[in-house]
């Protein structure tokens, strides 16, 4: 294929759309490693959960509780799916992984690993594996509008504009905000922040949910334009920690910034030479990892 | 057992006296041990998995659950997809579990793993899952059973479908391994038999999850028809968001090269109506197909797909095969299953060929409309029965070392 403009900037809008999806995972992993010092390897479950959470209000959670009309919509989804979740992951906070952090990050990362495995198994024995339609998408957002130099369907020019809002109003938060110098704090030194009656273990417990949230959010987005199938959260996260690794551990704007240029990447490397797209970001992370052992916005320490 | 014990010496000595080759009467260490090797938690397990071992356990049961007086076990394991992992565990089942026959072995990397390590311990392999022609070419062993379907009549009663209805101009987008490569070979082949021309095609990695980038090179190609040489998840993901940039309304039609029953679930009637493709089994055909899928549904709660009918099929002729031997030696039930006649609810006109290859009536067919359809499983309906001549690689062209030219 000839790389016109308008092929090259199609695809950089393709992967601009992939590449929000890698953003605001990779955020909510560095949400996490940076409070939590928890390496949340149940991320990409969590993803997929909340995408089902969405799926399931829109088709089962009506009979269930003996209102067949009803039907949890796209939009009360776009909450509800983060809020369930979110809860989800609270529990596992308060139940499981504030236990491990007095030891080894690995202790942290093999229970998390341990969640999804389970997470996943579950849902790989009651839903369709090749996934299952989620037929909720707004009539608004349907159709394609017309770019210049290409017809770009409405659906993902939404997920473009709200996950860059989310991505970049997470960032506000911690990194301009007084609750965010209290979480930003609260990772250098706990017992400082305590004893200016601040309730770090309650900070922590919100984060890692706010952490998991962003991933449901994720989820929902992803389930009008990918199958919901008990597997896209493994194949995504793969990817999504190679971001993390590649933009460094923790760092909120290196984590947005490098999961959209990533994905940009990504989808250029698909019209150059496809059989590469899967491996060009292992291929970024082995040379970062050489050059530049921190990440490309990491600090080193 | 004392009695069994007297036998085997016996033979043996016989063996021994008249120095023919090796053949114990009677079921070998007291069992006849059938493995379920597939996917059980990855892409495939859907359309294969649990459901598959479902299939053979069913068939064991209606067998009566054992064969000249010795009980028939079944075992499953998950080979994850992963090639390693499967050959291991066959090997474990044939050394140490004394494993005499596996089945299911959905994906071609993993299938053509076993059934290498089947040839050399001399142990049957029934593939119900796989797809990839290389089983019963060049791959092909003496023990080697290649049971549902294969890319050569996947692509053969599609693409012809598809050429003599117009589609002249086609873009494959096809899934990087074994299976997807098969499959776009021998789909070309028929489509250029047939007048089409190939304008490009562009290999995607397996698990893919956005296909909007391949889609739009296959737009600008210009093609009619879009092939899709792929399976699973990534051909709905393809042909949802193939949907979603309004690709089937300007005048080019997705095919599907390879779709379970599972895949139309998976994309809604709503989108895949009026799609085509083959298939070697569906659940609704006839009274014997329906009978059959109604008892698997009251078990699994799903339909059986080809994967997991074809499992039950097989699993019951091999039972027969070593009843009629009056053996379960892997020589004698495997020239008894390729001199005896397939025919059950699954198989029409079967027939298990030199090369391994069981040759069958496949089908050409239709994904209904929404209206067309009365419930949750009516999903299909088949426009054309077409026979194995018509189907299947001739014996003639197979590079199989079993076949004799």
């Amino acid at each position: 294929m000839e790389l016109s403009f308008q092929t090259v900037m199609s695809q950089v809008m393709l992967g601009l759309n992939n590449g929000v999806f890698y953003a605001i995972l990779s955020l909510g992993l560095a949400v996490i490693f940076g409070l939590l010092n928890i390496v949340n390897f149940a991320h990409g479950a969590l993803y997929m959960l909340g995408a089902y959470v969405a799926l399931l209000g829109f088709t089962s959670l009506g009979p269930l509780i003996g209102m067949p009309d009803f039907h949890l919509n796209y939009w009360a989804a776009l909450i509800v799916a983060p809020l369930v979740v979110g809860a989800v992951g609270i529990v596992i906070e308060k139940t499981m992984l504030s236990r491990l952090y007095k030891f080894d990050h690995l202790y942290g990362l093999l229970l998390t690993f341990g969640l999804a495995l389970i997470i996943q198994g579950v849902f790989t024995n009651f839903f369709n594996v090749s996934g299952d339609p989620y037929e909720a998408k707004p009539d608004v957002l349907s159709g394609a509008v017309n770019l210049g130099f290409m017809m770009f369907p409405k659906y993902r020019l939404w997920v473009i504009v709200i996950s860059l809002l989310v991505c970049f109003g997470t960032w506000y938060v911690i990194e301009r905000t007084k609750l965010g110098s209290f979480l930003r704090a609260g990772t250098e030194n706990p017992e400082l922040v305590k004893a200016f009656g601040v309730n770090v273990p309650l900070m922590i417990t919100l984060t890692y949910g706010y952490g998991v949230a962003l991933a449901a959010f994720a989820g929902v987005l992803a389930a009008p334009i990918y199958s919901v199938s008990p597997v896209m959260g493994s194949e995504m996260i793969i990817t999504v920690f190679a971001v993390v690794v590649i933009g460094g551990m923790g760092s909120i704007m290196g984590s947005i910034v490098t999961g959209l240029l990533l994905g940009m990447v990504e989808g250029f490397t698909k019209v150059v030479y496809a059989p590469a797209s899967s491996t060009v970001i292992f291929l970024i992370m082995v040379i970062v990892l050489l050059v530049k052992p921190a990440g490309l916005f990491g600090r080193e320490s | 057992m004392r009695f069994f014990m007297s036998k085997v010496v016996a033979v043996a000595a016989v063996v021994l006296l008249t120095g023919t080759m090796a053949i114990a009467a009677g079921v070998s260490d007291g069992v006849v041990k059938i493995g379920v090797l597939t996917d059980m938690s990855g892409v495939y397990s859907t359309l294969g998995g649990k459901g598959t071992q479902v299939g053979v356990e069913m068939a064991v049961k209606d067998f009566g659950g054992t064969v000249l007086g010795k009980p028939i076990q079944v075992i499953g394991a998950d080979h994850q997809n992963k090639a390693d992992i499967a050959s291991a565990k066959a090997r474990e089942w044939f050394d140490n579990e004394k494993v005499d026959m596996i089945t299911g072995l959905l994906n071609s990397g993993c299938a053509l793993a076993v059934q290498k390590l089947g040839g050399e311990k001399k142990r049957i392999t029934m593939n119900t899952g796989a797809a990839s022609t290389e089983l019963t070419n060049k791959a092909c062993t003496p023990y080697s059973i290649h049971y549902v379907y294969d890319t050569y009549a996947l692509g053969k009663v599609t693409g012809q479908a598809v050429v003599q209805n117009g589609g002249k101009s086609w873009f494959f987008l096809t899934a990087d391994y074994a299976f997807g490569h098969s499959l776009e070979e021998n789909t070309t082949k028929f489509v250029k038999a047939g007048g089409g021309k190939i304008l490009g095609s562009v290999r995607h990695p397996l698990s893919t999850a956005d296909f909007s980038s391949y889609l739009l090179q296959a737009q600008s190609s210009g093609a009619q028809i879009i092939g899709l040489a792929n399976a699973g998840g990534d051909t709905t993901n393809a042909i949802k968001q193939a949907r979603e940039f309004g690709i089937d309304k300007k005048g080019q039609t997705l095919v599907g090269l390879l779709i379970f029953d599972t895949d139309i679930k998976s994309l809604g009637l709503s989108v895949a109506q009026g799609m085509q493709f083959t298939s070697g089994f569906y659940w609704d055909r006839d009274k014997a197909t329906r009978d059959f899928a109604k008892r698997f549904y009251a078990i699994h709660k799903a339909m059986p797909t080809m994967d997991q009918a074809g499992a039950y099929s097989a699993t019951m002729n091999y039972l027969k095969a070593i009843k009629a031997a009056g053996t379960d030696d892997p020589d004698v039930v495997m020239a008894k299953l390729k001199s005896m006649d397939i025919s059950d609810f699954f198989a029409v006109n079967g027939k298990i060929r030199a090369d391994g290859r069981m040759v069958h009536d496949m089908y050409l067919m239709e994904v209904k409309k929404p209206a067309e359809s009365k419930g949750e499983w009516d999903l299909l309906k088949i426009v054309k029965t077409v026979s194995p001549a018509d189907a299947f690689m001739p014996l003639s062209e197979s590079t199989c070392s079993q076949v004799k030219k």
